[in-house]
């Protein structure tokens, strides 16, 4: 099963390699990392996506609380929660206007937006669930796409539900 | 706060003294320089140089294992730290409170690849409970501090501070902090109130309980209310080969150890039980055998004071996080006024099980009047020494043998690498535990292959004049490698076999030590009590044993408890067909 883990960490030097060196010592998958300060400077928050059943689950959550630098954690997934994923992709537009055309047309179904263009190219920012990032890159994939940068899901609980000290 | 300023290195000393540590094992080099001067102007820290980094990490495992407090190491950087890093891991394995002080190349030069440079912090990570890279001179004290609380709160473990050379010759003012918080780490020592009591309620509805301990038993006191615990309810125990003295061999409840050389007793309990309670044991692999297979009926109460012990391999019906003396002593509690719920009946019913198991005597070998059977060797020593010795090892059949015929009396007194399963641990974890216990009869049960892995550490025991016994078992084979190549590889002995085997005596005593060699049955005895009475002397102790010898029983990774291999009658060619 999909979990995503929201880690509340030292922001200290160190602090991901323990994190990461954890995974791959135990074998456990990392399907996105994402890691950034807080609005409180000594700590970074972070948000890792993974798979596996409640057992592994429930060794991977304890194994990360065993952490001298892991200060709180939770299991979004555990309850209600906002997932989001930015996107930034750039499309091939060159030849005739069709194209960009086409890209923009696409960005704003999607809600998506263009922010940078040239003669030759056309840059577009998405963001969403995976599913809708998923979905976006499937309608773009009619054009010739460049390259896809993705941020990896950061994400926060509904309401009340709060990760902090 | 005193506004005189002091080196790094005179604060780091000053912390080790604030934390009223009498020995430190070490060995010096470049980036540990200014350390080593600070060291040497003082007298309260006495620091204990051994003849290889891996042997001063054992030494001060041996010290932790034997004391119950931390063992405190000091190593240059680059090839210091390297050489050390098998005792920290070894250490890791087994849990064992250990500060590791490693000096670094001066933080200007990090990241350069320079001389001497690696990647401590990078390195050792995965075998740390934490590690420090300390930066700035004014926090060595705070960072000591945490290391000390974090080596030996919890579960304990080794902790590494890495300390650049130019930190240690800048100056600060000393203090050290009374007592430090760490908001990521608050361990919790009690258990929670509710499930010590379901795990309680549990207990006293067995009618085939047993009570199985492991590492976390023998520390802390622990053994005190178990030992009253066990006494009460009179319910058969056993124990990890890492748990070996927190009930007393001699206990009627006791049935030995369990695990793939345990006895037979043990593991068919552990088999057939109903209820197991689990104390500060973790389910390893050695023990469980094929989890598929493990206690198919067994409703488990597991006391562990790292929660991630809890229910890893085995599904735990009642966990109770907390450190096992704390919660063994309210466990007793609630206990006491309720032992009539026990079904008395029941429970005889299985110890009369279990006595006809016992009958099957698993721990048997042939006794021979020609060659000496290490096993005898073992018993002899337990004779000779009255059972009170603290005993290491290093890994092999000898280790085996220690464990199962040395019978421990009392905790802390059987010293052994069971998770890494370190060769070369047991001579210099000897040592470490004769610099704790000056007075006491410290014996290393060793192999031909294992002592000279770390062999070099006789020059310690000179300088310092620690009188070892160590017996060596001295069967010309890397013996438990042999015997998994007779089992599984259809007798192809891949270098197994100990060639070109130094003279023992004379390496012994080419370092001013004694050697005694024993060639015959007759002569162990005697030996032994030369060997042991020579209170101011290492004796080396070489024993001649049989080289064919086997170490019985044995569960094969991967079977159950139930499909142990028992020792074959002499000449049962079937029996030993079936093994192989
Ligand atoms: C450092 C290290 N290398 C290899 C091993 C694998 N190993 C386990 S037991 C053993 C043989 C030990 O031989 P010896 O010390 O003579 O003891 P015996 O089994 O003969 O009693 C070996 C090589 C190990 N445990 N540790």
């Amino acid at each position: 099963m999909r979990r995503i883990l929201s880690i509340l960490m030292e922001n200290e030097a160190g602090a991901l390699s323990r994190v990461a060196g954890l995974f791959s010592a135990r074998g456990y998958n990392i399907e996105s990392l994402t890691v950034a300060p807080t609005d409180d400077e000594s700590l970074s928050r972070m948000t890792i996506v993974t798979h596996g059943n409640d057992q592994i689950i429930e060794q991977i959550t304890k194994q990360l609380h065993k952490l001298i630098d892991v200060v709180r954690l939770i299991d979004l997934t555990g309850g209600l929660h906002i997932e989001r994923e930015l996107l930034l992709v750039k499309v091939a537009t060159a030849g005739h206007g069709t194209k960009r055309d086409e890209a923009a047309r696409l960005a704003n179904i999607f809600r998506g937006r263009i922010i940078d263009v040239t003669g030759t190219t056309c840059t577009l920012e998405l963001t969403g669930n995976s599913a809708k990032i998923d979905a976006f890159l499937e309608a773009l994939s009619r054009l010739e796409i460049m390259e896809v940068v993705r941020s990896g899901i950061s994400g926060i609980g509904r309401g009340k539900r709060a990760l902090k000290l | 706060m005193s506004d005189k300023e002091i080196t790094g290195a005179e604060i780091l000393i000053r912390c080790l003294q604030d934390e009223n540590i009498e020995f430190i094992f070490g060995y010096p080099g470049g980036a540990a320089l200014h350390i080593y001067d600070a060291l040497y102007q003082q007298d309260r820290v006495r620091h204990i140089l051994a003849r290889h980094e891996q042997g001063a990490a054992h030494a001060a495992d041996g010290y932790a294992r034997s004391t119950g407090k931390p063992g405190v190491v000091l190593v240059t950087s680059g090839p210091g730290v390297t050489n050390a890093v098998t005792g920290i891991a070894t250490a890791y394995m087994d849990s064992i409170p250990m500060v590791i002080i490693a000096g670094q190349v001066p933080s200007t030069l990090i990241g350069d690849d320079a001389f001497q440079e690696v990647d401590t912090v990078g390195i050792t990570r995965p075998c740390v409970k934490h590690n420090f890279l300390v930066t700035d001179v004014n926090k060595i004290a705070a960072t000591m501090k945490k290391a000390f609380h974090i080596a030996s709160s919890g579960r304990p473990g080794p902790v590494v501070v890495d300390l650049p050379k130019d930190i240690t010759n800048q100056l600060a003012p000393y203090e050290y902090p009374k007592d430090i918080h760490i908001r990521s780490y608050q361990p919790r020592d009690k258990g929670h109130g509710k499930q010590i009591a379901r795990g309680v309620d549990l207990l006293l509805q067995a009618k085939r309980p047993i009570i199985y301990t492991g590492g976390g038993a023998v520390f802390g006191g622990a053994h005190l209310p178990l030992r009253e615990l066990v006494g009460m309810l009179k319910f058969p125990c056993t124990s990890t080969l890492m748990g070996l003295g927190a009930v007393a061999a001699s206990d009627p409840n006791f049935l030995g150890m369990l695990g793939m050389h345990g006895t037979y007793e043990s593991n068919m309990a552990m088999h057939d039980c109903d209820v197991m309670f689990a104390v500060g044991a973790r389910f390893d692999d050695r023990v469980t055998g094929d989890l598929e297979k493990f206690s198919p009926g067994a409703r488990i109460v597991q006391i562990d004071v790292d929660p991630s012990s809890i229910g890893k391999n085995v599904p735990v019906e009642v966990p109770i996080v907390g450190r096992c003396g704390e919660v063994l002593a309210e466990m007793l509690e609630r206990a006491k006024p309720r032992l009539g719920e026990i079904d008395r009946p029941a429970v005889d019913a299985w110890w009369k099980q279990i006595e006809k198991w016992k009958g099957l005597n698993s721990l048997a070998y042939a006794e021979s009047g020609e060659m000496i059977k290490p096993q005898f060797v073992v018993q002899k020593m337990m004779e000779v020494t009255g059972g009170g010795a603290f005993v290491t090892s290093d890994v092999g059949q000898h280790q085996m043998w220690a464990a199962q015929h040395y019978g421990f009396e009392e905790p802390l007194r059987w010293i052994n690498s069971g998770g890494l399963g370190t060769m070369g641990f047991g001579l210099p974890a000897a040592m470490g535990v004769q610099i704790a216990h000056p007075d006491a009869t410290v014996a290393c049960i060793t192999g031909d292959a294992s002592i000279i892995m770390c062999i070099q550490e006789l020059s310690t025991c000179k300088q310092y004049g620690l009188p070892l016994k160590i017996i060596n078992l001295n069967n010309r084979y890397m013996g438990m490698v042999r015997q998994w190549q007779e089992f599984f590889y259809a007798r192809r002995y891949a270098h197994s076999y100990m060639d070109a085997l130094p003279d023992f005596v004379a390496l012994a005593e080419s370092f001013g030590h004694a050697g005694i060699r024993v060639e015959k049955p007759g002569d162990v005895e005697g030996a032994l009590r030369e060997a042991f009475g020579m209170k101011k002397q290492l004796v080396f102790v070489d024993v001649i044993t049989d080289p064919s010898e086997n170490v019985y029983p044995m569960i094969a990774a991967g079977k159950g408890h139930n499909e142990m291999h028992l020792k074959p009658a002499p000449g049962d060619e079937q029996a030993a067909r079936e093994l192989a």
